[in-house]
């Protein structure tokens, strides 16, 4: 408030009308906002243009690259050549557009495509069963994700002569088909297999907990390449006699059994939330330790970690563009294979394969990830989000 | 939870390729498929278009085995392998031959369970560089950065060329064929080391091809052969006069086109090789047509060459060693009687 | 990690209407841990005996005789000297853990520095800066990792020159596309003695840093302690240089024949994996650093504030200190991640130690098993460095609280 402190009396009686204050600066509209937010002081200003600069140095070129400049059609190269386009040339679609089958479905034979097709469309189900909040039936969803989806997408992928589907050799799957495999692999496999490390982790027997703890820490401590290489030269070696795993089965292993000892981490954030009280209402009800951990423990603790596991997964699904270094044809391959085809050796083919990759990558984690924020602030269980790349 | 993964292994494995076991050729005829070990993708010896279709001068010998056996040459499936599995997979079974431009040493004959031969292709470790350089043989490489893959002879023998000479090089070393061709091709290198045959057909990858050349030094031999596992003669035999009746049937002028003609031919080797005289096949568990079968879809070795490597498809190879020994090269096969 | 505690219930007396010792939970417990360990065991046996077995049949040697043998290839980024004239597999080996080491640490500071940037700007209260911090990290982090080396590598290497266009400053520094060279300092007789100047002024640094902090707690006055600290390095360094009679010359790099010869050459393949691995670890690093921020309660800020700090100074005195704990056992791992994830080196030439050890000797030696092996121990072992030594920064931090 200002006051006059014209009077000099102790007692404060005004005895004028106080002149009107200015009004307040604006604190609402847009322009309120800029002040607000971008231009308070010389420091703020100075960031406010860097940041424009910024935002002018790399957008404007690259919504010229990907979409005004680019070229959409085309049979070959040609069309991709600053001299036959006579114009800047940006991405080239067009190359993408003519391998696209081959980035999604590597060599599978045509006549079958429509079997990569139908594992698509029951992934697809199976996950918005799951991850849809409101989808009824969960438990059933689960078993038919992780149980009955597994069996008929290697039934339908790999073939089964006697009910009329014709074996497709892996040698022939590629792109994103392998790369959903091994993505999905690693989940499946992972999530009851890091279940059991997790309480493994935790058990009161001394031996189990060393065994998990070695398990864990072992697969933490190394780079999933490694491994991956290790799958590859070594597996064989390991298994008796003249069995070869088939090379596509070998990181699957590989990823398999990383992803589980990272799941297990999570899966055990999840255990160490369980308040006390809950196994000790558990025991006072006579449960034993399985009852106790299959009608208590899990059913709070894996609520509590589903932002996790999807990040686990987002990692995983970023991760299996390594197994394309020993030599498996997922979309990353697939992709570094096709630039190095002639008929399409341009100045830019190489940056929109990447840009194509980059696109199909982002758009999945950027997705899984939203979802996994969305459904942490629906659990809102004060639970700091897990880090899980790698 | 030890248990499931030894569960899971077994299964794994239960995918996996059957057991090796003798009678190669009773398998293959019995599975009605012949399993070969193929490059994973090199132009003008083993590639596979968008729509897994295999051709190639390693692919046509694959293809000849099979016509020789079910007289048809689709009846290959064909198994991708890098250069540090291939061998593995021969000794497993998983293949039942492996034909991917590999060079017959001695250390791979006879200390890995292997029989190789005969030669199919000629071959020896030579450089790409751009012609811009001007320049006129390897030696002249000094202080150059050179590409190449890891993982075969092919960097050591680049290590021993360039010490053997006392010259300064710096080696850029990458998993991939593909990625050493595309950094060249970026201009990360001076040059790119290979087998000769391979710089042909990695050439067609480059951004312009006509704008690199290669040299004329070899500083390798490297004699390309059809690999197969120990322990099964008859199999050992059928795959090495699969490749020898190509050759004989060049030396004799039977090609493709005139096969059914040449049946009626009074000249006895034309007679022997076509099973018209003598029943030759019988020795390696084939009918007496089994060559006829190999020319009539897959043609003789010059038609293999011309096709997939020859001056008239994209590699533009020189046949140089790989002539015939009547016309200058050193191809030569035994004869058949 | 808290102990579950023990889910069941006390064992029965002997005795009891249901106590078969099948029923004893001590019984069970230790079924449990023999069934274990026998499948353990067995699993183990049979690996080893079927490994055995099938070298056997294979004709693979085992065994780390190759150690020493003759390697035979070369490496061109190495940080000690080797060559295919005299070197062995076992350098080999450490020249390739030296260039894992070299990339890994250096992309520690880098993704260090940019995360904290990165995550401090995401926090800003100017929106164009925090969301661009945003899309950073958003963009980046949903990438895979091998995707952005690709495109560094191959963005890195068009955009720059041929050797003969080379950019060039003062003809003592080239950029092109084999690398940045820069001139390489050559230690001649002597130089020992600016390695002694150099340790005696970190010493007088320390000394002067520990009075200067006394004497404020005492008197409250403030000293510029870093520009003395440069000031007294400056000095020594300069006494040790010409007391050793300017023993360090210049080795200036000079374009002959098809390359830049001489002066220090930093590889395109070391610019592209630094690059790739630090941005992508950074983009992780500032989703840490904001939780870790925004942890700090927002009196903690008004407190500081009502005692009339700045704010540049209250965040480097208030709230980063407090944030740090908050923050450093994830960055730790995400630090590990970084070395791990040095091994993609592979896929873009850069010889780390898997592209050395486990591609070229164990293709060379054909002795998977041992390659591999010494690998995964090696990184197993940079993994327990890295936790111990963050482990004791963390509880030194952990001290502080209250």
């Amino acid at each position: 408030m200002t006051t006059s402190g014209k009077t000099a009396s102790a007692a404060y009686l005004r005895t004028t009308v106080a002149p009107p204050e200015r009004p307040p600066p604006l604190t609402s509209g847009p322009l309120a906002w800029l002040r607000e937010n971008l231009l308070s002081s010389p420091l703020n200003v100075a960031l406010t243009l860097a940041g424009l600069y910024i935002v002018y140095v790399l957008v404007p070129p690259a919504v010229r690259f990907l979409l005004v400049d680019a070229v959409w059609t085309g049979e070959d190269r040609n069309a991709c050549l600053v001299s036959a386009a006579g114009q800047p040339v940006g991405a080239c679609w067009a190359f993408v557009a003519s391998r696209l089958r081959y980035f999604v479905y590597g060599a599978y034979p045509d006549g079958q495509l429509w079997r990569v097709n139908l594992v698509f469309a029951l992934c697809a189900a199976g996950i918005v069963w799951l991850l849809w909040t409101r989808a009824p039936r969960k438990d059933l969803g689960a078993i038919f994700f992780f149980g009955l989806f597994p069996v008929a997408a290697v039934v339908l992928l790999y073939g089964w002569p006697a009910i009329g589907l014709p074996h497709v050799h892996t040698s022939l799957w590629g792109g994103v088909v392998v790369t959903l495999v091994v993505a999905f692999a690693g989940i499946v496999v992972s999530l009851p297999f890091g279940v059991l490390l997790a309480l493994g982790r935790r058990s009161r027997l001394p031996l189990v907990r060393l065994v998990s703890v070695t398990f864990i820490e072992f697969w933490r401590g190394v780079p999933l390449i490694t491994v991956l290489i290790m799958a590859n030269t070594m597996l064989p070696l390991f298994l008796p006699g003249n069995m070869s795993p088939d090379k596509l089965l070998r990181p699957l292993v590989g990823v398999a059994l990383f992803a589980s000892a990272y799941m297990a981490e999570v899966v055990r954030g999840g255990l160490q939330a369980i308040p006390k009280g809950q196994f000790e209402g558990a025991a006072s009800l006579g449960l034993n330790y399985w009852q106790t951990t299959r009608l208590v423990v899990l059913p709070q603790a894996l609520r509590i970690v589903i932002p996790g596991i999807v990040n686990t997964f987002i990692g995983l699904f970023k991760d299996t563009s390594l197994v394309s270094i020993v030599g498996i044809f997922d979309l990353m391959r697939t992709i570094e294979v096709s630039l190095a085809d002639p008929r399409w050796a341009t100045p830019v083919t190489a940056a929109s394969g990447y840009a194509f990759a980059a696109i199909f990558y982002f758009v999945c984690c950027f997705g899984m990830s939203r979802y996994s924020i969305a459904m942490e602030k629906r659990l809102a269980t004060g639970h700091k989000r897990q880090e899980t790349d790698r | 939870m030890k248990k499931s993964l030894l569960a899971a292994i077994v299964t794994v494995a239960a995918f996996g390729a059957a057991g090796a076991s003798a009678a190669t050729l009773d398998q293959v005829k019995q599975r009605g498929v012949l399993h070969c070990g193929s490059n994973p993708g090199l132009a003008g010896f083993a590639v596979a278009d968008d729509k897994g279709q295999w051709t190639g001068f390693d692919v046509a010998f694959c293809r000849a085995v099979a016509a020789a056996i079910f007289d048809d040459p689709a009846k290959v499936r064909f198994i991708p392998l890098t250069a540090k599995d291939r061998f593995t997979a021969v000794q497993s079974g998983e293949v039942d031959v492996l034909i991917r431009n590999t060079t017959w040493t001695m250390s791979r004959d006879t200390s890995l369970g292997l029989n190789l031969g005969p030669v199919n292709y000629y071959d020896g470790q030579g450089f790409i560089v751009r012609s811009s350089l001007g320049l006129k043989s390897a030696k002249e490489l000094e202080g150059a950065s050179v590409c190449v893959q890891q993982g075969t002879t092919t960097e050591l023998n680049l290590a021993d060329f360039f010490r053997a000479n006392n010259i300064k090089y710096e080696p850029v070393t990458y998993a991939s064929a593909v990625e050493a061709v595309k950094a060249y091709d970026s201009g990360r290198c001076d040059a790119f080391t290979t087998d000769a045959s391979a710089l042909y057909a990695e050439r067609l990858r480059l951004t312009a091809p006509d704008e690199h050349v290669v040299l004329p030094e070899i500083i390798s031999k490297e004699p390309f052969a059809p690999v197969v596992r120990h322990g099964d003669d008859q199999w050992f035999d059928l795959v090495q006069w699969t490749v020898n009746a190509t050759i004989n049937a060049e030396e004799l002028g039977v090609t493709k086109a005139n096969v059914d003609e040449q049946l009626k031919s009074e000249n006895p080797e034309v007679r022997r090789l076509l099973g018209v005289e003598g029943n030759f096949g019988e020795g390696i568990g084939l009918p007496a047509d089994w060559a006829v079968r190999i020319i009539r879809h897959v043609g003789n070795y010059g038609e293999i060459f011309a096709a997939n490597l020859g001056p008239d498809s994209p590699l533009k190879i020189d046949r140089g060693l790989n002539r015939l020994w009547t016309n200058g090269g050193i191809l030569y096969a035994p004869p058949i009687r | 990690m808290a102990r579950t505690p023990p889910v069941q219930s006390p064992p029965p007396d002997r005795g009891d209407a249901t106590g078969s010792w099948l029923y004893n939970p001590a019984v069970r417990g230790a079924a449990y841990q023999v069934a274990l360990a026998a499948a353990v065991v067995l699993i183990l046996y049979e690996a080893s005996t079927n490994a055995i077995e099938n070298m056997r049949r294979l004709g693979i040697v085992s065994g780390f005789g190759f150690w020493n043998a003759p390697a035979g290839f070369d490496i061109n980024q190495r940080l000690i000297s080797y060559s295919s004239t005299y070197s062995t597999y076992g350098e080999a080996f450490w020249v390739g853990l030296l260039n894992t080491l070299l990339v890994a640490s250096a992309g520690i500071v880098l993704a260090t520095v940019i995360g904290f940037v990165v995550g401090i700007a995401r926090l800003s209260r100017n929106r164009i800066v925090s969301f661009l911090a945003a899309c950073y990290v958003e963009f980046f982090r949903n990438i895979p990792l091998l995707l952005q080396l690709y495109v560094w590598y191959n963005a890195v290497l068009r955009a720059l020159p041929a050797p003969r266009q080379s950019l060039s400053t003062a003809d003592a520094v080239f950029l092109n596309n084999r690398g940045l060279f820069v001139p390489a300092p050559v230690f001649g007789e002597g130089s020992g003695l600016l390695l002694v100047a150099a340790v005696l002024a970190c010493a007088a640094i320390a000394v002067f840093g520990r009075w200067a902090r006394r004497d404020q707690d005492r008197t409250g006055r403030q000293h510029a302690t870093g520009l003395v600290s440069l000031a007294l390095f400056a000095g020594f360094m300069a006494l040790g240089w010409f007391a050793a009679g300017r023993p360090v010359t210049f080795n200036v790099p000079d374009l002959r024949g098809f390359n830049i010869v001489g002066g220090l050459q930093i590889y395109p393949e070391f610019v592209a994996l630094l690059l790739g691995l630090s941005i992508y670890t950074a983009s992780f690093i500032a989703e840490i650093v904001r939780a870790g921020m925004l942890s700090v309660s927002r009196g903690q800020t008004e407190a500081a504030y009502s005692l009339g700090l700045r704010p540049g100074i209250t965040q480097r005195l208030v709230i980063i200190p407090q944030a740090m704990r908050v923050i450093v056992p994830p960055l730790t791992s995400q630090l590990l991640n970084l070395t791990k994830n040095s091994s993609l080196a592979v896929a873009i030439g850069y010889p780390d130690l898997v592209q050395v050890f486990m591609g070229t000797v164990l293709n060379q030696t054909g002795q998977a098993i041992e390659c591999v092996v010494i690998t995964m121990l090696v990184y197993l072992l940079l993994s327990l460095l890295t936790s111990l030594a963050m482990n004791i920064y963390n509880r030194r931090v952990a001290i502080v609280e209250r």
